[in-house]
């Protein structure tokens, strides 16, 4: 049931990106801006996680998990810390995500070239 | 912005009525079937961190760097802007689609050299996204800061 | 008085063009002209270390056969005039330092293969050499990196965006008598009518295509039956719809003759969506087929409208209209 749940939940986030990258003139650098700060504003309106319930991974893959994820760190950071936690929480939360896209951004980078189109 | 005449505004609604529409249901439907399998390959990477003992909570962590792997390999061996090609939003929205857009820039500018090419230009589309991601996270942590204080 | 109306020029003593070469990329090479082509490369990095050095070799390979196949020795050619897309047209530069002749570098975005044999038979009529060549290169993974996104970045195409053409094409003007010759040149205004989406050039540059071929009917007294074949340069199946639509409305009905280089370059099922672009696009067929099929005499009076969008990703994104430009010659077998 799981999968059926995340197939479609995030199935669904990416046909609502579809429809705006088809009828709009956003470009797909503009689309994962907006979803990474939609998923941090939904998340901070609560409404977020229910969707994480919902959907597991089909909520949290797509970039508006990132925005969620980012956000669900602040707030833990804010309840542990104080006001310092406004400022660690983020990138303490996402730490993991970020190290490996740019650790295996340059090593990919390193071992492969573009191909000819 | 500049100022668009009446001529203008004539040829604008003129070549609107010439402009072919992006097949909007075809790609939709590839959106959602292609987002809807790079998420359930999530899944069953979750489950199975899952299975060896973490929560839920943990194993998002492990799920996020095992799929932007994923992502970032398969834009190495000139895979992933293939699949683009046809699912679209499908293969941009998912994590993988951010791996694609850290390693894609990081690859084409190798010529460029290691320091301005390949890692400064690695950040042309993730870093808009990092920029926005943290600057919208703590903002929201700063008013629940706030609102706890009340 | 060699001038024609308010901006068309008339050649005196039209200059010859007595030899061309083009050079193409592997998806350009099964497209529809495959077979006029002088060389069609099996990989568009051509066993160079980078695009830019790959497009560079590409354009220094084709002015040297251009030089070649017009029997002239390299000594007797007195300008070389080329341009290309990249920032601070370097393909061309570069070129030139290998090549080692006088050279004057222009810059048209896709029309500039237009604007150099202008340029270059206004130096011939003119008496200021006797011959000289004139050349463009594009690269479709240089222009990608430069105008676009990376090329391995997973996005989806709109069906209005057009295909860099990978190729060079050059062409060696002469003094000497023979055919096909440029008779008359027209030189466009530049044409903005408020177009601004990159990945839309077709819809941006068909203004400035119909401006310069009606301008170049009233200059010259001619009409769309002096010419066998008119051809635009790149203005895609969207912006050749377009013009033919505007062409018409203004009382010139072309379409009997008319076509577009980018339209024709690649096969539909080849999935460049709405055709070709780039400089070597009008270059490729003009120094390929159309020059080929002149020297056959299938055609003899050929209207070479090449088009050119002025953007930069600077302007683009700075959220400027595009500015857009054309420019005519007639080709003729006299």
């Amino acid at each position: 049931m799981d999968f059926v749940m995340a197939f479609v939940v995030g199935g669904l986030i990416c046909l609502i990106g579809q429809i705006l990258m088809d009828t709009t003139k956003l470009f797909p650098a503009h689309i994962l801006v907006l979803f990474v700060t939609l998923g941090a504003v939904l998340s901070g309106l609560g409404l977020y996680q229910p969707l994480v319930d919902i959907g597991k991974a089909g909520a949290t893959i797509p970039i508006t998990g990132f925005g969620h994820n980012l956000v669900t760190g602040v707030i833990q950071d804010v309840d542990q810390y104080g006001l310092l936690g406004v400022f660690t929480g983020a990138l303490r939360s996402a730490a993991g995500g970020i190290t490996a896209a740019i650790v295996f951004g340059f090593l990919m980078a390193l071992l492969f070239n573009p191909k000819s189109k | 912005m500049p100022i668009i005449t009446k001529e203008q505004q004539e040829y604008k609604n003129f070549a609107k009525s010439k402009r072919p529409k992006p097949p909007l249901l075809k790609n939709m439907i590839m959106a959602f079937i292609v987002g809807g399998i790079i998420c359930t390959i999530g899944q069953f990477v979750l489950s199975f961190f899952i299975s060896r003992g973490l929560t839920p909570g943990q194993a998002g962590g492990p799920t996020s760097i095992v799929m932007i792997f994923i992502g970032a390999f398969l834009t190495g061996i000139g895979v992933y802007d293939k699949i683009g090609k046809y699912a679209g939003a499908g293969s941009v929205v998912p994590i993988t689609g951010f791996a694609n857009s850290i390693v894609s820039p990081a690859m084409e500018f190798k010529r460029e050299g290691f320091v301005f090419g390949v890692a400064s230009k690695m950040f042309i589309v993730a870093g808009p996204v990092l920029v926005y991601g943290i600057t919208s996270a703590t903002l929201i942590g700063l008013i629940y800061y706030l609102l706890k204080l009340l | 008085m060699k001038k024609l109306g308010s901006q068309t020029v008339k050649f005196e003593n039209p200059p010859s063009i007595i030899g061309t070469a083009t050079i193409v990329g592997p998806k350009e090479g099964q497209g529809r002209f495959k077979d006029y082509y002088d060389l069609i490369l099996k990989d568009s990095i051509y066993q160079e270390k980078s695009w830019e050095k790959a497009e560079t070799k590409i354009l220094k390979e084709a002015v040297e056969m251009a030089i070649k196949n017009s029997k002239i020795p390299t000594s007797k050619v007195e300008y070389f005039i080329a341009g290309d897309l990249l920032n601070q047209i370097i393909s061309a530069g570069f070129a030139a330092r290998e090549l080692g002749l006088p050279f004057l570098g222009i810059y048209g975005a896709c029309s500039t293969i237009a604007q150099g044999a202008i340029l270059g038979s206004m130096i011939i009529d003119g008496g200021f050499a006797e011959n000289l060549v004139a050349a463009v290169s594009s690269h479709f993974c240089t222009a990608e990196r430069q105008f676009r996104f990376p090329l391995e970045l997973g996005n989806q195409r709109k069906p209005t965006s057009q295909w860099t053409v990978t190729g060079a094409g050059a062409m060696v003007l002469s003094s000497n008598i023979q055919n096909p010759r440029i008779t008359h040149a027209t030189v466009g205004k530049v044409i903005d009518m408020g177009e601004a989406d990159p990945n839309d050039m077709g819809t941006a540059m068909a203004p400035a295509a119909v401006d310069t071929i009606i301008r170049h009917f009233q200059d010259t007294g001619k009409t769309p039956d002096d010419y066998d074949l008119i051809l635009t340069g790149d203005l895609g199946s969207i912006g050749k719809d377009i013009a033919e639509d505007l062409l018409k409305q203004k009382g010139y009905d072309i379409s009997s003759k008319y076509s577009d280089c980018g339209v024709l370059i690649f096969y539909p099922e080849q999935d460049v969506h709405a055709g070709a672009s780039g400089c070597a696009c009008a270059a490729v067929v003009t120094c390929g087929y159309v020059y080929k099929e002149m020297l056959k005499g299938k055609y003899n009076k050929v209207l070479l409208v090449a088009t050119g969008a002025l953007l930069s990703t600077t302007s683009s994104q700075q959220g400027e209209t595009i500015p857009c430009i054309a420019h005519a010659i007639s080709i003729e077998n006299l």
